[in-house]
């Protein structure tokens, strides 16, 4: 064969440029059918995406379309009120999303870390013990809402803590219900950090723990701060539970942690106004939807900003 | 010098500390579950396991009340199959577009607009269902008096429905797109060297090797849109109805429980029991669905990772 190629290289050439030929024109002969039925199965997909696009798009603009007439600086300074709805605004929602907020960070940040740096660092992971508790996390992550409600109501508000109706209970019933999402990001920032910097570190002499103090948290800081913000608004934006933990609907003063007259939540606020068909509320509720939505926006461009900017490639 | 077992306490009472942070998770579950058994039981004292499993009638405040769980089961049902019949499509089809065919820059802008809608608060898409989808695109769009008629109706299943379908668009979406992302370069190139064409790569090779992860997310689109609340008390109403009809107003077991076990409702009542008792079945029929999708999400992982 390779005597015979020297002497025939002109013949070799031609073959080869015929099956070229005759593969190419195959390739473009492909059936119409085949053709067309791309374009159209090309076209579903991009429709599909549009849809839902379109979806958020169309849920923005109504908020704003609907909202914009009660977007003054009446709806932050101003309490509820059903008797003047043109004066009603958020200021006790806002006050009590704050303190519940600052619960749950304060809960979820220590508790959430140091789980994470447990199953990761320390756990054997053929262990059973330790493998229930990871299924566990994965499944209280999925858990709906309104059950972490009843826990609350059941457990936290009466039961075994009974601490009332009070704002501390709501915050930690929210702080247990977003406990997973910070587990489930530290731990993926803590994995993100090199075996070789723990193995330098002790090889230096340092202990386990002075290697995770001083090695391995500060290089995830930004995925754990990532995932806390995220958890945190998540937090923010849920109602069913606070509703069943006792955010009650009309609070026109403002609430406090342990004060046992009630407290109110922004989400709660909104809906209470969404159920209300007078158009002045409804302009309330889509006014705080706006509010609402505009925090939670910064919130995560904030974390994604975070993620980019301090996101350590090894 | 090693030492193995080091005398130092404080290293060890650290591991300890963090040990027990680990075990609230734990200690969350066995919380949730005690809270819903006691009130369960109780519950069943009163009201025969028989007319609760199998009753089609949900009248709690009428005399004498009566508990058929089937009402509201179906109430939420109901939702969830017009939230999926939307959701899936729409989310699959963003997923295989996402994986497939958008250009780099393409995806970069739909990724994160898909993110902020997965971020969105359900009581802002509860009140947009209600006061957008159902006067602007149900009523309009629905054809005249077919299954009774969407006019005039304030509350419809279907806008709930669609609702939770736009909430779990994202869900679908972003772990479909990873299961796809994850299957190996060389499937795809083996098919278009046999001479397949894009849409037949993606359907016929991608589709079905990343299956275990699209029905993954599916299920937990669906243990979603089983377990949400604020957008089916906001669009479905609230009136028990044995039925699958999407405009109808019907009411689901979220918004039973979440309209029920407000703050005034006094311990010890059958009222305040049935809240407990239907919170078991939702946990009971989400945790099936969310052990499933679990480990069909570890499945692929095992396969392709």
């Amino acid at each position: 064969m390779s005597a015979a190629s020297g002497a025939s290289a002109p013949r070799n050439r031609l073959a080869v440029a015929g099956a070229r030929s005759t593969t190419e024109a195959m390739l473009r002969n492909q059936p119409r059918g085949d053709v067309i039925r791309n374009a159209i199965f090309a076209g579903l997909l991009l429709l599909a995406v549009c849809i839902a696009l379109a979806g958020l798009l169309a849920l923005l603009i109504q908020a704003f379309a609907k909202g914009s007439s009660a977007l003054t600086l009446d709806l932050i300074t101003n309490p509820p009120s059903t008797a003047f709805p043109d004066k009603a605004g958020y200021r006790p929602a806002i006050i009590g999303s704050l303190q519940l907020i600052a619960g749950v960070m304060l809960f979820v940040v220590p508790v959430g870390i140091g789980a994470a740096i447990y199953l990761e660092e320390y756990a054997d992971g053929s262990r059973w013990w330790n493998r229930l508790i990871e299924i566990n996390i994965q499944n209280l992550a999925a858990v709906p809402s309104i059950i972490y409600g009843i826990l609350g109501l059941a457990f936290i508000v009466r039961g075994p803590m009974d601490l009332g109706f009070i704002l501390a209970a709501g915050s930690l019933t929210l702080a247990l219900l977003v406990l997973p999402m910070v587990i489930i990001a530290s731990r993926e920032a803590l994995r993100a950090v090199p075996d070789s910097i723990r193995q330098g570190s002790l090889a230096l002499g340092a202990t386990q723990w002075q290697t995770i103090r001083t090695q391995v948290l500060p290089a995830s800081v930004p995925g754990i701060a990532t995932g806390v913000i995220l958890a945190v608004s998540r937090a923010i934006g849920e109602t069913a539970p606070l509703l069943l933990v006792g955010a009650t609907v009309f609070v026109t003063f403002d609430p406090t942690p342990f004060g046992s007259d009630g407290y109110s939540a922004m989400p709660v606020q909104i809906f209470n106004y969404a159920l209300r068909p007078q158009e002045e509320f409804q302009a309330l509720a889509a006014a705080g939807i706006i509010v609402m939505l505009v925090v939670l926006l910064a919130m995560n461009s904030f974390a994604i900003w975070l993620r980019n900017r301090y996101e350590q490639r090894w | 010098m090693l030492q193995s077992e080091s005398k130092r306490y404080g290293e060890r009472a650290i591991k300890w500390l963090l040990a027990s942070c680990a075990v609230l998770s734990v200690l969350t579950t066995t919380a949730i579950v005690f809270s819903l058994i006691g009130p369960t039981i109780g519950f069943f004292e009163v009201v025969p396991a028989d007319d609760f499993f199998f009753g089609v009638d949900w009248t709690p405040q009428f005399e004498p009340p009566s508990f058929g769980v089937l009402s509201i089961v179906a109430g939420t049902l109901n939702v969830a199959l017009w939230g999926m019949l939307f959701a899936i499509p729409i989310g699959l089809g963003s997923a295989v577009y996402l994986s497939e065919y958008a250009s780099p820059r393409v995806r970069r802008t739909i990724k994160p607009a898909l993110e902020v809608l997965a971020g969105i608060p359900t009581v802002a898409i509860g009140f947009f269902a209600v006061s957008f989808i159902l006067p602007e695109i149900i009523v309009p769009l629905w054809p005249g008096e077919l299954l009774g008629g969407a006019e005039g109706k304030p509350f419809l299943a279907l806008a709930a429905g669609l609702g939770i379908g736009l909430m779990v668009v994202p869900i679908i979406a972003s772990i479909s797109e990873d299961a796809m992302s994850a299957v190996p370069r060389g499937l795809h190139e083996g098919a278009y060297a046999l001479g397949a064409t894009k849409a037949k790569v993606a359907v016929r090779v991608i589709f079905p090797a990343a299956l275990s992860g699209i029905v993954a997310s599916i299920v937990l689109a669906i243990s979603r849109a089983v377990g949400e609340t604020m957008i089916v008390v906001l669009a479905a109403g609230s009136t028990p109805k044995f039925t699958l009809n999407p405009v109808e107003s019907i009411q689901a077991m979220t918004s039973y429980i979440a309209t029920t076990a407000t703050g005034d409702i006094s311990t010890g009542t059958v009222d305040y029991k049935s809240v407990f008792a239907v919170g078991t079945v939702l946990f009971v029929m989400t945790l099936v669905m969310n052990v499933v999708s679990i480990r069909l999400v570890r499945r692929y992982r095992e396969v392709y990772e």
